[in-house]
Parts: C-alpha cells; sequence; structure tokens
C-alpha cells in the first residue's frame, strides 16, 4: 500500500485483476446501501484476502466496517495471535461470537463427538441480531461445494438467518440487489468468482502475510477419519490413536477438532502453489470432516443460517 | 504456472429439459481435469446408488438436494476451470420453462453461450425461447452444442439440418453468421467436447474447448465514451492525505485519465480529472472493468449514485425512456405499476407507464398493446422515473444501459430491464420483422 506513483501503462486486465475489481465494486456497493455491515474474519486465507480487498477498496480511508470472528474455542494459537495483529495493524474493531460462552452458560451442549463446527450458527446469528448487522461479508468461494455454486454473491437470509435456495432474487449484471426488510440480512460473498488457486496466486502477487500453520511445519499430530489433527487441549488423542511429529500444514482454518493437517513439505508461497495446483483433493474434502458427514452437509447447513 | 497472466471468459450454458446440459458441463470440467478426486469418489459412490453402470457427470454440478432428486436443475450454478489458454466462469442454467429467468441472470455477463439441443428432437420451443433472451441480453456469441449425435448413427445430415434451422434463426435475431457456430457432440461418450471424435470424421472445425479456448473475447468497450457510476466518496483527512476527498466506481464504459473534461450527471457541473487512484498507487489511465478512485480538479457537490461521464459525449439524463423488459416474478406487470429502477449506482422510483408491445419469441414478431406482462415475457415498455437518469441504449453499451426492477415492497427483483428496443423485431409494434432491419447483437 504504497502512495508512489507507478505511472505504468495498464495491459489489459488479467483474470486475477478482473477478479480483484468485481469484489472491490462488491464492497463499495455494500457501504453505499447498506447501514451496519460486518466482515466475518476467522483469521484464514479467505478471510485474510477479504480484509485485504476491503482495504484496497476504501483507500486511503480505513476499512468504515467491523470485524466479526465466531470463536468455537478450538483454535491454534497462531491463528488467533494472526487475527489480532491483522486487527490492531488496520486500527479496526473486533467483536467476538464465542462458542465457549454458549457452553458454559448452557445455551448449547457440547457434541459428544465434539466437533464445534455446527455449534458455531447460533452465536453467529445472535452476534448478527444484538450487533444489528445488515450486511454480512463471507469469504465463501463457488468453487468449494455444490451446494455453494448455487449461491448469490448477495444472499438475502430471512430472520432466523435461513437461506432458500429455491426462493433466490436474480442476480443480473453487475447490478446487486440489497433491498431486505428489518431483522433479514444480506450475506455478501466477495470471492463468489474465485477458486483456490486464484486465492493463492492473489496472496503471492499482493504480497499477504497468513498465519504460519499454512506453510509446512513439525507438528505433534495424530490420525482420525483419515485426517491428521493436532494434538491438544480439545482435541485428542485418545488412547488409541498414537501421536507422531510429523512435516504438515494446513489447507483451511476451522475447528480444530475437524480440520486435519495435510502432509506437505511446501514451505513458502510457490511450493503452495504448486502443491494446490497438482493437488487431486479438494480443499474440503482433505480436510473437513464436516462437510462428509452426508452427501447433502453443506446445504443442510446453510439452510440453518450456516455460512 | 504460467497461468497467471491469462485472461478470462465468462459464458453461459443453456438448453431445453434433458438435453444433458449437466451432463455437457460435468464432460467439461471431466476432460480438463478440473474435477478432484474426492468429488469424483462422491460422484461414483451416488452413481452406484442410483443402479448406473457408470458415473452420472451430471451429479458434478446439480448441487441441491431437489435437483438430484428430481434429476433436474432449478438454479444457475457458476463452475470454474482453467486451461493454459484461458480462465473460465461458467453459469450453468435451467432448462425448464419456470427458470428461464435463470437464463436470463446467466446471460446477463457472459461474452458466449453455449446453446444445447437433442439430435434426436432438434430446435424445440425453449430453443427459440433461450436464443431471444440471449439476443435479447447481447450475448455476442453463440454455440450451438447439438447433442447426444451418438443416438442419431453420427448421421451428418441430421446435423446440417438441426444446424441450419438454428443459424437461420439466431440470424433473424441478429446474429452476424461468423458469431454462431454449431457443434456435433455426445457429452455422455465425451466427443468433440475436448477431445475430437473419431465418429464425425464429417465435422472439421473445433471441439467445444477448442472454440472456447480461441474464440476472441468482446473486449470491454475501452474506446467508448467515459462512464463512471460513483458508488461510495471516499474521505479521510491524515497527515499523508490532507482533506482527502475522492469517488469510487468501476468503470463502465471507455478509458480515464488524469486531465479528462469530465461532466457530473445529474447536476451538468464539469470539471477535470486530477488523479485516477487506487491502493497501489496512481494510474496514468484506468478502462472499462476496473475499479478505481478518482480525485476531480474542483470541489463540486458529488454523491452516490452520480455519474461522471466525458464532457464530450456525455448522455442525456431523462425522466422518459423507452425500455424493454424480461418480466421475472410471478406477479405480471400492468400498465400503471410503481417500483423502483435502480440503474448503475443509483435506485430511484418509477412507474411503468405503457405497455407497447409483446414479444412473441416463436414468430419472432411484437404483439402490440399487451394487457400484461407475465412470467418469462419480454416486452416493450414506457418508463418515467422520479427522477432524471443518465441512460444510454442498451444496445451500445451492455453495462450503462443496463437496469433492475425492483418491487418497493418486498424488495425482489421483478424485471431486468434494457433501456431502448433491444430486439429488431420489438421496435415497431406488430411488424413482423424481416431480414432488412436486423442490427447484430451487442456493442
Amino acid at each position: 500500500m504504497t502512495t508512489q506513483q507507478t505511472d505504468r501503462a495498464q495491459p489489459p486486465l488479467d483474470a486475477l485483476a478482473r477478479l480483484e475489481s468485481e469484489a472491490i465494486h462488491i464492497f463499495r456497493e455494500v457501504a453505499g446501501e447498506f447501514d451496519r455491515p460486518v466482515i466475518l474474519f476467522s483469521g484464514g486465507k479467505d478471510s485474510t484476502v477479504l480484509l485485504h480487498l476491503a482495504v484496497k477498496a476504501f483507500w486511503p480511508a480505513p476499512v468504515p466496517f467491523p470485524l466479526l470472528h465466531v470463536d468455537t474455542g478450538h483454535n491454534l494459537d497462531e491463528v488467533i495471535d494472526f487475527r489480532d495483529r491483522t486487527v490492531a495493524r488496520y486500527g479496526l474493531r473486533l467483536v467476538v461470537a464465542s462458542v465457549q460462552d454458549y457452553i458454559d452458560d448452557g445455551r448449547l451442549q457440547e457434541r459428544p463427538d465434539g466437533t464445534r463446527n455446527p455449534l458455531q450458527t447460533v452465536p453467529l446469528l445472535d452476534g448478527i441480531t444484538a450487533n444489528k448487522f445488515d450486511a454480512v461479508f463471507g469469504g465463501g468461494r463457488r468453487d468449494e461445494e455444490r451446494a455453494r455454486a448455487k449461491e448469490r454473491i448477495f444472499s438475502l437470509r430471512n430472520s432466523f438467518g435461513q437461506w432458500e435456495p429455491r426462493r433466490q432474487r436474480p442476480e443480473l449484471w453487475n447490478l446487486y440487489n440489497g433491498r431486505h426488510r428489518a431483522g433479514e440480512h444480506v450475506r455478501v460473498f466477495p470471492l463468489s468468482n474465485w477458486t483456490e488457486l486464484d486465492v493463492w496466486r492473489y496472496i503471492k502477487r499482493e504480497a499477504i502475510e497468513l498465519p504460519s500453520i499454512y506453510f509446512a511445519h513439525t507438528r505433534a499430530v495424530f490420525q482420525r477419519d483419515g485426517m491428521w489433527l493436532t494434538a491438544g487441549p480439545w482435541f485428542g488423542p485418545r488412547a488409541d490413536e498414537p501421536v507422531e511429529e510429523l512435516t504438515v500444514r494446513y489447507r483451511t482454518v476451522g475447528d480444530g477438532s475437524c480440520t486435519g493437517a495435510v502432509r506437505s513439505e511446501a514451505a513458502d508461497l510457490d511450493e503452495v502453489i504448486a502443491e494446490v495446483s497438482a493437488s487431486r483433493l479438494t480443499e474440503r474434502g482433505a480436510t473437513r470432516a464436516d462437510d462428509r458427514l452426508s452427501e447433502a452437509a453443506m446445504e443442510d447447513r446453510k439452510r440453518e443460517g450456516y455460512f | 504456472m504460467g497461468h497467471t497472466t491469462q485472461d478470462l471468459l465468462r459464458l453461459a450454458t443453456a438448453g431445453s429439459v434433458d438435453d444433458g446440459k449437466s451432463t455437457l458441463v460435468g464432460r467439461l470440467l471431466y476432460d480438463t481435469k478440473s474435477v478432484l478426486a474426492d468429488t469424483l469418489d462422491a460422484v461414483h459412490r451416488a452413481s452406484v446408488d442410483k443402479g448406473l453402470s457408470t458415473p452420472d457427470l451430471s451429479l458434478l454440478v446439480d448441487g441441491l438436494r431437489s435437483e438430484r432428486e428430481q434429476g433436474i436443475t432449478i438454479d444457475v450454478a457458476y463452475r470454474y476451470f482453467a486451461t493454459p489458454k484461458r480462465s473460465f466462469v461458467l453459469a450453468d442454467t435451467p432448462g425448464h420453462v419456470q427458470y428461464t429467468r435463470n437464463t436470463v441472470t446467466g446471460a446477463s455477463t457472459a461474452q458466449l453461450a453455449v446453446l444445447l439441443v437433442d439430435a434426436r428432437k432438434g430446435v424445440l420451443e425453449q430453443t427459440r425461447r433461450h436464443a431471444a433472451v440471449l439476443a435479447l441480453l447481447g450475448v455476442p456469441r453463440l454455440v450451438l452444442a447439438v447433442n447426444k449425435v451418438d443416438l442419431v448413427d453420427y448421421d451428418e445430415a441430421t446435423f446440417e439440418v438441426i444446424a441450419k434451422e438454428f443459424t437461420d434463426h439466431a440470424g433473424a435475431l441478429g446474429y452476424p453468421i461468423g458469431s454462431v457456430l454449431s457443434i456435433p457432440v455426445s457429452a455422455l461418450v465425451g466427443d468433440n467436447v475436448v477431445d475430437r471424435s473419431a465418429h464425425t470424421p464429417w465435422y472439421t472445425g473445433p471441439t467445444l474447448l477448442e472454440h472456447l479456448e480461441t474464440v476472441p473475447v468482446e473486449p470491454d468497450p475501452h474506446d467508448a465514451p467515459l462512464r463512471f457510476p460513483v458508488q461510495y466518496v471516499i474521505r479521510t483527512n491524515t497527515a499523508e492525505h490532507t482533506d482527502y476527498r475522492g469517488y469510487a466506481g468501476q468503470v463502465a464504459a471507455g478509458t480515464v485519465r488524469p486531465g479528462d473534461e469530465v461532466v457530473v450527471l445529474p447536476s451538468g457541473l464539469r470539471t477535470t480529472v486530477a488523479r485516477v487512484d487506487t491502493a497501489d498507487g496512481e494510474l496514468a489511465e484506468a478502462e472499462a472493468g476496473r475499479s478505481v478512485t478518482l480525485v476531480l480538479a474542483d470541489n463540486i457537490d458529488i454523491s452516490r449514485g452520480d455519474l461522471i461521464a466525458a464532457a464530450a459525449a456525455a448522455p442525456v439524463a431523462v425522466e422518459e425512456f423507452e425500455a424493454t423488459l424480461a418480466w421475472l416474478s410471478d406477479k405480471p406487470l400492468r400498465a400503471g405499476a410503481r417500483v423502483l429502477v435502480k440503474h448503475g449506482a443509483r435506485t430511484v422510483q418509477a412507474i411503468v407507464g405503457e405497455l407497447n408491445a409483446r414479444f412473441d419469441e416463436q414468430k419472432l414478431t411484437s404483439v402490440p398493446d399487451p394487457e400484461s406482462l407475465a412470467l418469462n415475457e419480454i416486452g416493450r415498455v414506457l418508463v418515467r422515473t422520479a427522477e432524471p437518469l443518465p441512460v444510454d441504449d442498451y444496445a451500445i453499451n451492455r453495462r450503462t444501459g443496463a437496469f433492475l426492477v425492483i418491487d418497493a415492497a418486498d424488495g425482489s427483483t421483478l424485471a431486468a430491464g434494457l433501456v431502448g428496443a433491444g430486439l429488431p423485431a420489438l421496435s415497431g409494434p406488430g411488424t413482423p420483422t424481416t431480414s432488412g432491419d436486423l442490427v447484430s447483437p451487442g456493442p
């Protein structure tokens, strides 16, 4: 983010520049049409790219929205550390909706499998209602999953936060319709048209900092359901799950009890991009147990108000 | 990597129910190796569960539970794939009549559309309707994929009859000869989708993917006069940026450079562009499609919804204009309806004053003075707005000639609006189109 004069002759917009321009356009539409937008921010790569685009959209003014983190309490220290540093660097306000608080006072109950991703929906919706947020930016991409592939960039949610796929508005040209009634809100996905590889290439082009867990490192892990999970206070292992020291990295950031690491030697961005290009598994399929539960897992959770 | 500076082609697919659209898209993803192993495993498992002997590639794209249950596509699905030559954003749109509004959605941003027909059935009513919608929305290029050629024994004569009928129909809608290509394919088997088929030696044109990789991408209108809808006013006052005031937006047409003389609409005030700012530094110029922030030489009152335009070729802000509507709502449109119109970054109250004509997409004629416009119908209307709008004709600019019609009560999107008469057949009520008064779609 420098102000130096570049004065370069502009080559035609390439695919990444078009995606960036589209995302910036979406951020500015929301800033112009909504009263209380918020950016969902987990410290993961997609929400970090989202925040980077927001900073670029409103430069040199600060980002005119706060951030909201739905905290499962099952975090890797590196991610929370990164989250707090990023918030401080941009001088933003962070609202945390804590799943742990809900469990502590009995509003939510821990699941038998210990997984907390499905528990995020209630704190998320309560956080949206309590703060009267009317537009909620998420880092979701349509290439992640078949149900997401059908979601609009502006996705209207009723007062229960539910997505109704059969009642979606047609989304025409780049004219977004953000009209909603009191109590309803709109989920906005500026990265809708990006692929996982686009995100990584953009991170490299823009030199965006990420939590260190995205790059190969040595970690004490154990195997469950074919995934490598971090040994830690919440995650296990059980007695029959031996812990090993392996070189791994994470492809996504999520609840530690159901988000796995992958064996990887990719220690920098070039190596990660090479690995993602060659991968034979989707990032969710490789590392997210919660999406494997049923064929319609994501659609069901979205209907309930999940991102 | 080598993909980082490639361009992007946005395309849409359309066709009738059971033409095999989802299978064709699945085949494109499968044969370009855009489908990863776990997704394929899931499709193989689901296919076995359904008692099929070969994988059902349509399961790669039919994402919603009810779609998989009914074996049809309900909603637009967006798919992404890339080859070393190009990146693609594909809008897979449904074939059922009641979902034609989704075809409008997919077509609104498409630079090319692939229309499917079943080689056994040929050009159907729905094919003609889809082609009309694609022409109306100005999709510059069409591909007719004559699917299931394996089921007509790869018969050249069958293909030629269908291709000719469609090319004639597209021509009547304004598509010049070189903008339409017909390809014999079998999505199920893979003939001529990615790999050339040994069964169609009589076909010498490109495969579908070869065509998608090499077809010229219509450039954004760089040479057109500048159109810059102001989305947001960026203001800050820091040591580095004293009393900063910039106008954020995406260049909708033309190119903007420091020193350009501009006029702000609807106020009509004139000034000069001082700087073209981005977070990455100042630009010497910004062309259509780029999001930037303009700093102007004079401190004049500008807010969201205003249009910054080339002073030498500014549009006229009008309170009444002729438009073509593709009606997308279950509630029919009647004359006198009070609605909202969103054009650029401005939303204004409006009245649909008169319904002048309804388009008959089968006969390519227009029916004058219809009672109403129902779901999926296209008509020419007169729009009156509460405030003047600086509109361009849609045939000249897809970005500044487009608008949404919105229900003021519940906020739903009622129609896709296009400034101007739209299709040639709509330009004169009741007059059948002849080949003499055709215009080509797109800019």
